[in-house]
Order: C-alpha cells, then structure tokens, then sequence
C-alpha cells in the first residue's frame, strides 16, 4: 500500500463512498477474514450510488445465516426476518407498497434449502423482487453443513466422508420457475456484480442475481482450497464469461470451471400487472385501486 | 377513529361466521390478507378475494402456511392491516411467525377455526383443541391476545376488536374460532362506518433523527414506522435493543422480553371481555367459550329449573386468561364446571386460578362433535352437591 494511500484513509476528511449505505456505528461486523459477503454488500453500495435509486423508497429484506446479516448492516429500511422467508415477507412488503423497491439479500441454504418454495413460487409469479443470493456453497453461520448447492464430493460437517448428493444449479432452477432476469458473477467480478445490481434495479419482474463467495473458515478450508486469496485466484483463473449461456449448462463442480454472465434477461407482466389487469377486466367500475398505507393511520 | 366506509357493508345479513370473521377484517381495515387454503377456514379468505378489489386491497393466496403468516407481517411492515386465517395444521405451521410477530411487535391478526387433532385429525368437525397452542405454541416467553366468538355476529364485531387489540398492543392477536361457530349461519348486523371504532396504528410522529423503533419512551409500547417513510430502521427477531439493534446480553434480553409479556399481562382486567349471568347466588359457575357456550346455556337454563344455584361465566378473552375473576369467584362458589371441546385444557387455568379455593370440574369431549347438553347438566348437579 503507497503511503499516500495510507494517509488518504487516515485522514478523516476521505470517507470511504459507500459508508452512508451503511450502519457505521454497527461495525465491526461478524464476517470472517476472507469471507466474500462484505466484498458483495460493498458491490450492492456501489450499485446504489451508479444506479441513482431512491434510498428512502428501497427495502432490503434478509433471512437467516452470514448473508442474513446484510439487512443489520445497511442504512436502509431492512428486516432480518426467520429462516428461508426473507422472500415471503418482501413478497407481502412489496404487494401493500408497490412504490417500493424491494431487494431481498440472503444465502443459498436461507434462499434454495428452507426457502426455496417461496424461491420457485416468487419467481412463478414474478413479483417485483431483485433477490441477491450469495452462495458459499455451504451452511456457514452453524458451522459448514452441507447446502443444496454444496458440489459433489465436498467434506463438510454432515457429510465427513464427501457430499454425494446432487446439488441445484440455482440460474437453471429460477430460469424455469420464470425469473425475468439471472445473472452470476464471483466476488472476484466487483465491477460486473454492481453493474448486474444495477441492471436488476431497472428490471420489473423478479430479479436473481447468484454471486459465488468463498467461506475460507468453514468450505475452502475443510475442503484445502486454500485462503479467502487463493479462492480470488481460483475465481480468476476459471471463471469463463458466457452471456446468455443456457443456464442447464452452468452448473457447478468443485475445482471446475465458473461459467459467470447475465444468462437471462426477458420481459413478462409482473404480478401486480396481472392482478391489476385481471380485475379491470373483470370487475370494470368496481374495482377499487389498493389504497395507500397511510389510511391505517389516524 | 372511525371505520373507512368502504369496507363496511352497513345492513342486517343471513352469513355464517367465516363470512362474519371476513366482514369484520374489512370493517377494521384490514386490506391485505395472505392464506393457504384448509378447512373448516377457506370460507374467510374466499369471501375477502372477492371482496377486496372492490374495497381496494390485496389478497394472494401463498403456497404454503409459513409463507402466508410471514407475507402478512411484510404487509404490515409496508403500511396495511393484515391477517390470515387458517386452522389447526395450518396453525401449527404459522407458530414461528407468530414468535417473530410477537418479537418485532407487528400488529396483526391470525384467525384459526378449530377442527379436531392432532395432525389432520378432523378436518370438517369441531374442536377447541389449540387453546393452549394459541398461548404458548411458538417458542420463547412472550404473550398473545386470544379471543372466542360464538356466534356469527360475534365473529363480526370480535374481528374488529381483534385488530384493535393488535393496533393498541402491537401484538399478534388470536382469533380462536371453531368449526361450528365457523359454519353456523345466522343474522349478523353491521353498524353504520360512522358507528365503528378504529384504532389507527401507532404510527411515531417523531422525526428520523429523533425516533427508534424499539424505544417506549416509558409506554410498555413503542410506536411504529412503515417501510418508504425515511426513518431507514432495522427489524429484526434476534433479540434487540432500543434502536432494533440485535444485542445479545442477558440484560438485552431480559428487558425486551420481559416487557413483551408484561405488556400484555398488566393489561389483562383492561383486555378482559366475559359474559356473565347469574353469578350473584352461584354455588356452581358454568365457565365456558366459543360452540361450548351455547350448548352449556340450555344445561344452566335446565339446572335453574331445577332449582340449583347455577351461574354463567362465558370467556371471550381467553388470554390473557382473565384469572381476577375467576379468583375473585373462587372465593365465594363451591364449584366451577368448565366443559370445552378438549381434554381439559382452559380447565387447568381455571383451577390454577381458583387456587383450592373452589373445585374445578373438568368435562372434556375430544371434538367432531358438541357435549350434549345433558352430560353438562350432570356434572352440575354433582357440582352442586
């Protein structure tokens, strides 16, 4: 680090950019050394501030796990909600508040394991929700379970002999549920993650964003994948950029190759569309438009 | 305030109680319900998705009960009044929610109408099996508002009251329905708007800098903010601070849940609703809920024509358990005769009440049915003795 660099950041007057998206006065936070959901929450800032999106009128919703601990971390309206219904319950935000932009920021056991009805069914009927899955490809906050994304033969804690099971590809799943737009990048990808959040903020429909993080403390280092640097260089080295690849092809193996890109970006009427269509065709005069949130108030 | 217009349908009607239940929810302002469809409860939300589009609102049927008792907290988060409805394998399936509506303080309502258990049990025939699920089903201490109608018209204005618990409160509010009462149709009458009371949401009127979402500012209750607004809060369900910080202390923790109950519980006489009759000369006290009450009525009306001193003590708080009364009748009656669809569930809170100083006469029915008003009028005269 230059020593002009080092007194920039010591220097009170240099704020770092993304530091009004977040609780300052909550930090520390809990992430390990070399974990990727900071490098992510960083990208989702820097989304924000390119994006030029409406602070006030943007939700962020969280389940439970290392990811689960975004919605405490960021200067937002945002609820930690249980465990696998982050989507459930921004479903219910966003549907008695359309004005507001929802993103629901969660991990890959709280979004495809516990969650992933609420996961196909959001998708099916495409509301307006960006979701965000960082996928460490394990259970990491109790200690390195296998996940349903966990790839084949991984140790992990269940399963010390290796996984045998087989694991989702999670764009392919969402592209069939019928998400309007999947991407995936690694946290080695930061300037493509914040450009697909970006992307995702001017997309109506439901949104999946899949970004694979390292968990050096509990899946790299069970399975002698080295450090949170070496996983950045297993990144580099593998990742393949393929737009618009056909999501059945980017299924994911241990040491193999990462297929990254956007692999999906469609238009279909999002669920409120529909609703509101349906009932103007077949109620007319009669139906009455949702009414605004401050009538429940005196 | 008063009930928005819109959603009451001002007039004398011939419905059975799930529809009563439905009509209520509107009447109180309820635009957003989530639900999963089972019997004997289908009945409320099929009313309220025809309804609410012309009242302008939202239903969305979920593909599951966990998700339809979280959707309706995002609902409420987001600015609405909100409930769902279900029954007792559905029930079971929303008790987490009902933990975290409890924890995040989200004002709303779950109805459940009661069918036999456990698991599938009776999907069709009546029980007042999930009393004490209704209280302590989710895990952790916390406390609830449970209350029993039994009739249409009491589904009716008991749903309005209900939801004015849960504004007051900021509690999750059980709306312990049963089969019979559920599908028993007869007149229900609702009021002009003007003639509704409301209670609006106890929405801060604090600035952002000045509020936080967990502080009561020395009220047992704080005030609430929506989504959109500005004030850029945190909820959470882990255990939290004033500001909805998580804070993992023992001290945190004991504050917060500590006043989660005591919320509920030091307002149990202002909370409590009871009919009662005949109670003045009572050497025996029928105490009773929901389809039980009606069917205990014609036992009381038989033994006071017998000539025993029977007297009516019809619970419609059932929790929190209105245990002053009870106590205070305890002191001055031999027995309480407590018949329930269940094998003897509220009776424990009775005698737990009456403290040995009256008996407690259990008389349980396991449901799919009613207690034959005969079996009640034995157990009175043996009472009575």
């Amino acid at each position: 680090m230059s020593t002009d660099l080092n007194t920039a950041l010591l220097n009170d007057d240099v704020a770092n950019p993304v530091e009004p998206f977040l609780r300052t006065d909550r930090m520390p936070h809990i992430w390990c050394p070399g974990c990727g959901i900071g490098t992510t929450v960083n990208c989702f800032a820097r989304a924000l501030i390119e994006s030029k999106v409406d602070l006030q009128s943007l939700a962020l919703v969280s389940g439970i796990g290392c990811t689960g601990r975004v919605a405490g971390y960021v200067a937002l309206d945002s609820f930690h909600t249980t465990h696998g219904r982050a989507i459930p319950f921004a479903t219910g935000l966003k549907l008695a508040n359309p004005k507001l932009n929802v993103v629901v920021y969660s991990g890959d056991g709280d979004l495809a394991a516990i969650g992933g009805n609420h996961l196909i069914h959001a998708a099916r009927r495409n509301i307006d929700l960006k979701v965000i899955c960082v996928n460490n490809l394990i259970y990491a906050m109790t200690g390195g379970q296998t996940a349903p994304t966990t790839p084949d033969h991984a140790t992990t804690s269940t399963n010390p002999y290796g996984t045998f099971e087989p694991s989702f590809n999670l764009p392919h799943l969402v592209e069939a549920a019928g998400a309007v737009y999947v991407a995936r990048w690694t946290t080695f990808h930061v300037r493509q993650l914040a450009r697909a959040i970006g992307e995702a903020f001017h997309k109506k429909g439901f949104s999946f964003i899949e970004v694979i993080s390292p968990c050096p403390t509990l899946y790299q280092r069970r399975n002698k994948l080295g450090d949170g640097l070496d996983t950045m260089k297993y990144y580099k080295a593998k990742s393949k950029v393929r737009n618009g690849a056909p999501t059945s092809d980017v299924g994911l193996t241990i040491s193999g190759e990462i297929i990254v890109g956007k692999f999906v970006d469609r238009d279909r009427p999002d669920y409120q569309n529909l609703m509101h269509a349906q009932y103007v065709d077949s109620l007319g005069d009669r139906f009455v438009e949702p009414m605004e949130a401050e009538a429940v108030c005196s | 305030m008063k009930a928005d217009p819109r959603g009451v349908l001002t007039g004398e009607h011939f419905i059975d109680g799930d529809h009563a239940c439905c009509e209520g929810a509107l009447a109180a302002g309820a635009r957003f319900a989530a639900g999963y469809p089972i019997t004997p409860s289908t009945e409320v939300v099929e009313r309220f998705a025809a309804r609410v589009p012309t009242v302008g609102g939202t239903f969305i049927q979920m593909e599951d009960e966990l998700a339809a008792s979280i959707t309706l907290q995002g609902a409420v988060w987001g600015g609405a009044k909100a409930f769902t409805v279900t029954s007792g394998p559905g029930f079971s399936l929303m008790m987490e929610h009902i933990g975290y509506a409890a924890m995040t303080e989200t004002p709303c309502v779950f109805v459940d109408v009661q069918r036999g258990g456990p698991s599938t049990g009776l999907p069709t025939l009546p029980a007042q099996a999930d009393m004490m699920q209704a209280r302590w089903g989710s895990h952790g201490d916390y406390a609830v508002i449970a209350l029993c109608p039994n009739s249409p018209q009491e589904c009716f204005d008991l749903t309005i009251k209900a939801f004015n618990l849960a504004e007051e409160f900021r509690v999750p509010v059980m709306f312990m329905m049963d089969e019979v009462v559920g599908h028993m149709t007869e007149k229900v009458v609702i009021p002009p708007a003007d003639q509704i009371e409301v209670t609006p949401r106890k929405h801060t009127k604090k600035s952002v800098e000045e509020f936080e979402p967990y502080n009561t500012n020395g009220d047992m209750v704080p005030e609430i903010a929506h989504a959109g607004e500005g004030y850029k809060f945190h909820v959470t369900g882990l255990t939290h601070d004033e500001r909805g910080y998580p804070n993992m202390t023992p001290q945190t923790q004991d504050r917060l849940v500590r006043r989660l109950q005591n919320k509920i519980t030091s307002a149990a006489d202002r909370i409590a609703m009871f009919e009662e009759a005949d109670l003045n000369d009572a050497d025996v006290v029928v105490v009773s809920y929901g389809i039980t009450s009606r069917v205990a009525q014609r036992a009381i009306d038989t033994a006071r024509e017998q000539g025993l001193k029977v007297g009516k003590l019809r619970l419609i708080t059932a929790w929190p358990f209105p245990e002053k009364k009870i106590r205070e009748l305890a002191g001055r009656v031999k027995a309480f005769v407590v018949p329930e669809l269940n094998l003897g569930q509220m009776a424990l809170e009775v005698e737990r009440a009456a403290g040995g100083q009256a008996k407690t006469f259990s008389l349980t029915h396991a449901g799919g049915s009613v207690h034959h008003p005969e079996d009640i009028l034995k157990v009175i005269v043996e009472a009575s003795r």
